[in-house]
């Protein structure tokens, strides 16, 4: 070797470490070496900060991809999208009434790659609200939920929530029609507890509804203090707690035992070749840093586990997702433009207002009742979600898609009678109007509290408690709600997106809209 | 096992004691009620004290052409000018259900957004909408009239030209 070269000058010496510089700047950061074998594979992930939230070893059943279709990694690609995306267009865009439609109208003109850089953000952040959806269903068709994955649960609730958020704080930014009319729709929905105290007397005392309206828009009107309110929420305090809630989201995985699997995984999966347990016997004890722990994570007493290192396995699948999503989202924003209507004008909405489609399902009840539709029933619904890990306490199923007492029969039954009970109730509301047209002097609370919303929420929780009682199985009621909730959410969107014109009238098609 | 005792604990899970822990669970209670009060105090920020808004009080002529019992809306405002036998009025078009600008006709009022109905008083016929539009406080100033959006009168409240 040329190093032990007692020939070797100081200068030769000095070239030949110059010349090794940068395959040891290389050595210095990634000191595992290349992952050949699984120990330097292990050591590959977990002496890597970007790396380590993965875990060194992958159960192979999170790996088959029916597993989790992949969504959550989904999602993860979809949001690191919009923020690479997002960050860009913060360049060019101005949060200040009519400057902020004009700064769009450039980023759109204008500004280099800026229409395709928007058309992206636009069309992840779509994406992102779907695959959360799917991913919300997976996880709850699998019961994946469980103990000790509740929490997780809560905080997926919270994501969801969240990126419904930024969902909305987004479309507002441009300052067009769509944008005006929707901070003025939601921060009167903001103030809709007032259709309550206004009927109790007490609004002059005691007004909630008042206080919220005024903290999102800042001033009695929509105008420029709203504008960078939602501005802040947008690319401030929603993505942090956005991020945040990502870590919490993605550490409790680990913490909680990996992805969710069945007792008997192992043996449906059968064996493979090269695989062999790190453990051969179940360990007794957590080895954390702090401290030996008793037995409270959920390792202990598993064994001997069927895993394959993350190294390569796990990081070529995610790899594979994360290219996915990119050309679907490349492909939308290649093909379709984000829209942008008219600039804002105070003393015209346009007919129909209509706000993006992940939101017409909410439009549809609103049109209702502004309290129920808007506040009361998404509240009944996340709290009802929230609650179903607390109450499914069972244990058949996990892992496994329908599984638990019903199986697919159940949520077919549930899907059918949720398409029936949502599509029955809106017919008739549609075909016959509600008790506003037939008793036009009837006490606003009255309509509050009995609308077609809170009538369909009323047929799906009853037949849920059947549910619970014919199967005598908790699980069994979730599946029933869950499904017919689903259903519910899918029927009042098509609706608003296809049959609703001006007016926010029927109409079998948008053909059919009456033109002025 | 060395390290346990005779109740089998270790040294690291010892007996609770929950006297012996009354100092340090008041430091973790002070500390918690001060954060919770400077939290409090920061979120006095964004209620706003002072609100700038346009007046809401402004004059307009009334156009002789108006027919009896048809809206006339004076330019870039969300309010509806009538004139009939009885007098002049006018009816605010800011829809009571979620604030959108309702269309007048003579036969009523209609709200694009979300389908509430009124009729030509302002009263609920149908869809989502709580409440009556509000009718405005009218004041007539020689050939002017003068509009007060802050305002609101009875329903029904007409004044003599």
């Amino acid at each position: 070797m040329t190093a032990t070269n007692p020939e070797k000058t100081p200068l030769s010496q000095f070239v030949a470490d110059l010349r090794r510089v940068p395959r040891r700047v290389l050595d210095a950061a990634w000191r595992s070496g290349a992952p050949t074998t699984d120990r330097a594979r292990a050591e590959f992930v977990f002496s890597n900060l970007f790396l380590h939230i993965h875990p060194v070893r992958t159960h192979r059943w999170s790996l088959r991809w029916r597993t989790t279709l992949g969504l959550g990694a989904m999602a993860t690609a979809a949001f690191l999208l919009t923020l690479v995306t997002g960050v860009l267009l913060m360049l060019y865009y101005k949060p200040y009434p009519e400057v902020a439609y004009q700064s769009i109208k450039d980023i759109h003109f204008v500004v280099p790659t800026g229409r395709f850089m928007r058309n992206i953000h636009r069309w992840a952040a779509n994406v992102m609200v779907v695959v959360v959806l799917l991913h919300m269903a997976r996880v709850f068709y699998t019961a994946a939920y469980r103990p000790p994955r509740e929490f997780n649960w809560l905080v997926g609730m919270g994501l969801l929530v969240v990126t419904l958020g930024l969902s909305f704080t987004g479309y507002l930014l441009p300052w067009d029609q769509l944008a005006y009319w929707a901070v003025t729709i939601g921060a009167n929905i903001a103030q809709s507890p007032r259709e309550l105290t206004d009927a109790l007397g007490i609004t002059g005392t005691f007004d909630p509804g008042g206080l919220q309206r005024k903290l999102l828009l800042g001033s009695d009107v929509v105008g420029e203090e709203a504008l960078i309110r939602f501005y802040v929420l947008h690319v401030v305090i929603l993505p942090l707690l956005l991020a945040v809630l990502m870590g919490v989201h993605f550490w409790r995985i680990r913490k909680d035992g990996g992805l969710a699997r069945p007792e008997d995984a192992d043996s449906r999966l059968g064996p493979q070749e090269n695989v062999y347990p790190v453990f051969t016997q179940a360990p007794l004890k957590t080895y954390h840093l702090a401290a030996i722990v008793r037995g409270r994570s959920p390792v202990v007493g598993k064994g001997p586990e069927n895993t394959v290192p993350s190294m390569p396995h796990l990081f070529y699948a995610e790899a594979g997702v994360f290219m996915f999503t990119v050309l679907i989202c490349l492909a939308l924003s290649i093909s379709l433009d984000a829209p942008l209507k008219e600039p804002a004008d105070p003393n015209v909405p346009e007919n129909p207002a209509k706000a993006p489609w992940y939101f017409l399902g909410l439009q549809e009840m609103v049109a209702h009742s502004a309290f129920m539709g808007g506040v009361g029933i998404p509240m009944i619904v996340v709290i009802g979600l929230g609650l179903i890990p607390f109450l499914d306490r069972e244990r058949a199923g996990v892992g496994t898609w329908f599984g638990g007492p019903g199986g697919p029969r159940l949520a077919l039954a549930s899907a059918a009678y949720g398409l029936a009970a949502v599509l029955a109730v809106e017919s008739f509301a549609i075909r016959f109007g509600w008790l506003r047209q037939w008793f036009p002097d009837i006490p606003q609370p009255v309509i509050t509290c009995c609308n077609p919303g809170t009538l369909i929420v009323a047929l799906y929780a009853g037949y849920s408690l059947w549910i619970v009682k014919r199967y005598q199985s908790a699980r069994a009621g979730a599946v029933a709600l869950f499904t017919c909730f689903l259903c519910g959410f899918l029927v009042l969107t098509v609706i608003g997106v296809h049959f609703r014109g001006p007016n926010w009238d029927f109409y079998w098609s948008p053909a059919d809209w009456p033109r002025h | 096992m060395s390290g346990t005792d005779a109740k089998g604990r270790s040294r690291l899970d010892p007996e609770p004691s929950p006297r012996r822990d009354f100092l340090g669970m008041s430091a973790v209670g002070a500390c918690l009620g001060a954060s919770a009060l400077a939290l409090a105090g920061m979120l006095r920020l964004p209620k706003v004290a002072v609100t700038a808004s346009p007046s809401k009080k402004f004059r307009v002529h009334l156009p002789d052409s108006t027919p009896a019992g048809e809206p006339w809306v004076p330019p870039g405002r969300n309010v509806a000018i009538f004139r009939d036998a009885d007098g002049v009025y006018a009816i605010s078009l800011v829809c009571t259900h979620l604030g959108c600008i309702v269309k007048p006709g003579a036969q009523g009022f209609e709200c694009p957004c979300h389908g509430s109905r009124f009729n030509s008083q302002g009263e609920v016929v149908g869809g989502p909408a709580p409440k009556a539009l509000p009718w405005h406080a009218v004041t007539v100033e020689g050939s002017e009239l003068l509009i007060d959006l802050g305002e609101t009168v009875k329903p029904g409240t007409k004044v003599r030209v």
